[in-house]
């Protein structure tokens, strides 16, 4: 099961997208198949922890082979999240607006 | 004091970058109308609540019980499973494997963790692990033993490597002694594990020492 809410969070994207119809479940399986594989040749020993990161690794591939996002979007995106918690104090919740790069 | 040495700061930690990942490609693909929150949420629910290794164990303790369903299981186990209210959402087709007593049946995905998941949930953690997903092919027998499943040198073991399309689901032994039980009774012998193939279904004895 998930061990963490972002391993959850992962899991239901693919699976909406999925429905959506954005890319067939063949596709999906053979990007996280290939990005297992290269986690493993990377020295990952994937004892089924780390298959959650797999999984994500994986989404943002397709995401980006289906032009759903794109890397420089996705790092923006991130920062802004980063700053929105660290604009935001402790306890209140964290609106991504609170980050926006003025 | 929860936000420990960092109380002289007004702010919030960030979380972890996996956490934070998500949260970007998440937002951007809401953002864009690609997915709806509540379409996320009822996904998690299902998987969460819904769905898990009791689906499996109705199935096989049906078949068990009804002659004429396992005939229909054996022929066509998608629609078969549909037919009790389980029903796939990747298009995927389901097959289920009778254990004999000269074959027993070894379920396994070696390229990353296909599962029948409207039967027995999401996967545990060692059927996704790396040393699982080789060894079930290359010395079955050995990782049966590492369950604690001993078979007789006579029945051969036959793994099944799952793929997008195709999930199987292992149909265990009914044990000995269960002639007169419902078919609710004999689902509670009917573990995840049993249904992967690593394990046999509970003996009766065993049910009631797990009880204990």
């Amino acid at each position: 099961m998930f061990n963490e809410p972002w391993e959850a969070q992962a899991f239901a994207l693919v699976l909406a997208l999925h429905e959506k119809g954005l890319f067939s479940w063949q596709e999906w399986a053979a990007v996280l198949s290939e990005q297992i594989a290269l986690a493993q040749a990377g020295g990952d020993p994937d004892r089924g922890n780390t298959y959650y990161q797999h999984w994500l690794a994986a989404l943002e591939t397709i995401s980006q082979q289906k032009n759903l996002s794109n890397e420089d979007e996705l790092l923006r995106r991130k920062s802004q999240w980063t700053a929105a918690y660290l604009n935001t104090p402790h306890g209140e919740p964290i609106e991504l607006s609170a980050g926006e790069i003025s | 004091m929860p936000h420990g040495h960092h109380h002289d700061h007004d702010h919030t930690e960030p979380p972890s970058d996996l956490e934070l990942r998500v949260k970007a490609l998440e937002s951007l693909l809401v953002e864009k109308g690609l997915v709806k929150p509540e379409t996320l949420n009822s996904i998690i629910e299902t998987y969460e609540h819904k769905v898990g290794p009791r689906n499996g164990a109705h199935v096989v303790a049906k078949a068990w019980t009804d002659p004429e369903f396992k005939q229909a299981l054996m022929n066509d186990a998608t629609e078969a499973v549909a037919s009790l209210g389980y029903c796939g959402r990747q298009g995927e087709h389901l097959v289920v494997v009778e254990n004999t007593n000269d074959t027993h049946n070894l379920v396994v995905c070696t390229l990353c963790s296909c599962y029948p998941w409207t039967v027995l949930g999401l996967p545990p953690a060692w059927y996704k692990s790396a040393p699982y997903r080789s060894r079930a092919v290359s010395d079955p027998r050995a990782v049966l033993k590492e369950f604690g499943t001993e078979l007789g040198e006579k029945s051969t073991i036959r793994t099944w490597d799952s793929t997008s399309e195709m999930r199987y689901l292992v149909l265990p032994q009914r044990p000995a002694g269960t002639e007169n039980w419902s078919e609710q009774d004999l689902q509670k012998l009917v573990s995840r594990n049993a249904m992967i193939g690593v394990e046999l279904a509970r003996s009766p004895k065993q049910k009631d020492e797990d009880g204990k």
